[in-house]
């Protein structure tokens, strides 16, 4: 008789989710599945509000990466305030956006590293899962818990200079931003006491990775055979081919890094890309037009980001981007694992950036806010943490919201995220009688790379605790096991 | 007979012009009384009974009790500021007070008095009641959502004849404050920022300008309401 398992909740991920792993009369794996079981509506309760309010409304959709919805919503607005498509703003407006963002990816990567993937990488996928936290890695490697901590921290500050709160802030306004820096912030930032200013955040940014680089020298079946599948990669891209995690053009390539979209203006992107919904998930699935739903799917994030730009405009995150790429002999990595590797050398990207714009008069004075002749429809794309963000507003002549279209960077990576569930289910599930918490966390790991906000994806609301189910081939349900 | 009086607020001795309302008088002397349909300059209506004290024993608004000499007031006692409590916690649940993404958040009268007077979960009910926002108006929205029906606009903002430019509408629970549709184009910017600025709550917003101050230099971020008034006593002492 055949067999569904569900693992839920899938723990160490931002939000909450179900696993389903559906088994044949043979006890073999036939499917397995993603279930984003949350619904919160924000496409439609926005509707009605004024446009304006939108960058400080929608952020609230996630305490993780508020900064990310603030700016792909101010984003959009500029091009409805006729404030151009992305570099239309003052000097001073986009400068301090950018370093707002740059923060925020600094933070947000350093929380998922040092809080949520170094578990499993200190202890193992499989170890006592009452060790294998953030509580285990500071009893095991203070130095290492510290940094996260700290890093953390500083991520925070530069966004509280920048919006003004550390989460939910009201920085970005449509057109530009409300504040300057201010000499004290700037001297804050860039010469704080130990450990908090911008050289200890590049050195301990540097640290990381070479321990990360120092596992992978020793666990290379995990770090490059775990969850390894083929898959395209879509990212925005400056217009020169390098990073730029605020603003670029649409390009996509393939799993060997052939180019499938060709460094496209975003605000067509629903010429390109559309999104499938199923039935068993709250959570779309988008697809490159062009290539069709079936295999037209992608994935987003710093591995996809690794995989389609060209170089870095830092000096030492290039030099460790060239390492990545020789090592994947030039082709985009298709191993799920390289993404914490890529996470990390965008850690040390943002807080190079941040020690540049701090040294920039221009945050300190200037025009904050430019405006032009009104659009009644805009879009905004931004590289949040975990991949591209599309932000789509329309409005009525009266200044109000009429549609709202938001597909997040967790719902560019449904599909590639069920790939990896699949992949990871098969090996370690295959023949095997009962359900194990390794078991469990090996699918989870999988999940984890991802560094998914479930919540986001479903502008979700209320409770996902991370469940796994087994059905039978007749849909039965016959195991159950719950991780909290 | 003296063109002052004498009179005292919690036992504290003060002293105010004759005939005036007792919620200037004790900003006179130092101390506050929370108000939030009253408005300097604007004839007291008595509507929102927030700046209720004791007079002698007896509850009456300070905003429409002219000053008497000896009169004792009680201000600051559990009694009479649990009564203020009570009647911000109504204002929350009636409406629909959505704090987060409202632009006035900081600067809101209603939410700085929560803030003073510490609540936390309503004692009532929510309602959350259907309302509309009206953006028919080319420079205001009216969010009727936010609305505390206290007609500050209705009193303050006029034309140059003197007619209200904001009118009540409809009636019982139903009320609520529009732009007179006759007297809408007499609305000049300059009017318009100000009845944005003399709404004590985020029911009338001026278009397109939202959260252009920001988190630090809104006008609570570095005083609380009434810190302003009491420190003036404090520098008295």
């Amino acid at each position: 008789m055949g067999q569904k398992i569900t693992i839920e909740p899938v723990t160490r991920v931002e939000g909450h989710g179900k696993v389903t792993i559906h088994l044949n009369n043979e006890g073999k794996i036939e499917q397995t599945r993603l279930h984003i079981v949350e619904f919160r509506g924000f496409e439609r309760f926005v509707q009605g509000r004024p446009y304006w309010e939108m960058p400080v409304l929608v952020q609230r959709l996630c305490g993780i990466c508020p900064v990310s919805h603030h700016l792909a919503a101010a984003k959009a607005l500029d091009v409805i305030v006729g404030a151009g498509t992305g570099d239309g703003l003052t000097p001073t407006g986009e400068k301090m956006r950018r370093l707002m963002h740059y923060g925020q990816m600094f933070q947000s990567h350093s929380l998922h590293f040092f809080h949520l993937a170094s578990p499993d990488l200190l202890f193992g996928v499989d170890s006592d899962p009452i060790k294998r936290n953030i509580i285990g890695v500071a009893l095991a490697n203070k130095d290492l818990a510290v940094q996260g901590v700290m890093m953390r921290k500083y991520g925070q500050e530069v966004i509280k200079v920048t919006a003004g709160k550390k989460i939910h802030g009201t920085g970005a306004i449509p057109g530009g931003i409300n504040k300057h820096l201010t000499e004290e912030e700037r001297d804050y930032l860039l010469h704080g006491d130990d450990y908090m200013n911008i050289d200890k955040m590049i050195s301990w940014s540097q640290d990381a990775l070479e321990f990360f680089k120092d596992y992978h020298k020793n666990n290379k079946a995990i770090i490059d055979h775990f969850a390894e599948f083929p898959s395209s990669y879509l990212s925005l891209v400056r217009k020169d081919g390098a990073l730029d995690l605020y603003h670029g053009v649409l390009r996509a390539v393939d799993s060997e890094g052939k180019k499938i979209l060709h460094d496209v203006d975003y605000q067509e992107y629903d010429r390109y890309i559309d999104e499938e919904v199923k039935s068993w998930s709250y959570m779309k699935f988008p697809y490159l037009k062009e290539i069709g739903k079936k295999t037209g799917w992608y994935s987003v994030g710093p591995l996809a980001r690794m995989n389609t730009v060209e170089f870095i405009d830092t000096p030492l995150a290039q030099k460790e981007f060239e390492q990545f790429r020789k090592y994947n002999g030039g082709k985009p990595s298709n191993k799920t694992m390289h993404s914490h590797w890529a996470r990390l050398i965008e850690i040390l990207h943002s807080a190079e950036k941040i020690k540049e714009l701090l040294n920039d008069p221009d945050l300190m004075e200037g025009e904050l806010v430019t405006r032009g002749t009104k659009k009644l429809e805009g879009v905004g794309l931004i590289e949040a943490p975990r991949g591209t963000l599309f932000h789509q507003y329309k409005i009525g002549e009266n200044d109000m919201i009429t549609m709202a279209n938001l597909i997040v960077s967790t719902t560019n990576n449904n599909q590639p995220m069920n790939e990896a569930v699949n992949q990871v289910a098969v090996k370690v599930m295959t023949g095997q009688k009962e359900i194990t918490e390794g078991m469990m966390n090996a699918v989870e790991v999988a999940i984890r790379a991802y560094d998914p906000c479930l919540s986001c994806a479903t502008h979700a609301l209320g409770q996902m605790p991370l469940e796994f189910e087994v059905y039978d081939a007749y849909n039965n349900l016959i195991d159950r096991k719950f991780k909290h | 007979m003296s063109q002052f009086v004498k009179f005292t607020i919690d036992t504290i001795e003060c002293m105010a012009t004759r005939g005036q309302y007792l919620v200037d008088a004790a900003r006179e002397n130092g101390i506050f009384i929370p108000t939030l349909c009253n408005y300097p300059g604007v004839k007291p209506k008595g509507s929102c009974r927030i700046c209720t004290v004791k007079v002698n024993g007896k509850l009456m608004t300070a905003c429409t009790t002219p000053v008497a000499e000896g009169m004792n007031v009680e201000n600051e006692s559990a009694e009479i500021n649990d009564l203020r409590k009570s009647i911000i916690e109504l204002l929350f649940v009636e409406g629909n007070h959505f704090c987060p993404a409202c632009e006035k958040s900081g600067s809101c009268e209603l939410q700085a008095l929560a803030y003073r007077f510490k609540m936390l979960v309503p004692r009532f009910p929510f309602q959350f009641p259907y309302r509309s926002v009206d953006a028919s108006h080319p420079k205001i929205i009216k969010d009727h959502n936010r609305c505390i029906l206290c007609k500050r606009c209705i009193r303050a903002i006029t034309d140059d004849s003197g007619r209200s430019i904001f009118a009540y509408r409809k009636r019982g629970i139903g009320v609520e404050v529009v732009v007179d549709p006759k007297l809408g184009k007499q609305l000049t910017d300059e009017l318009a920022q100000k009845a944005m600025d003399i709404c004590p709550v985020g029911s009338i917003l001026v278009k397109e300008k939202g959260f252009n101050v920001p988190i630090g230099a809104r006008r609570y971020d570095k005083s609380p309401i009434g810190s302003d008034i009491e420190s003036m006593q404090i520098s008295k002492i």
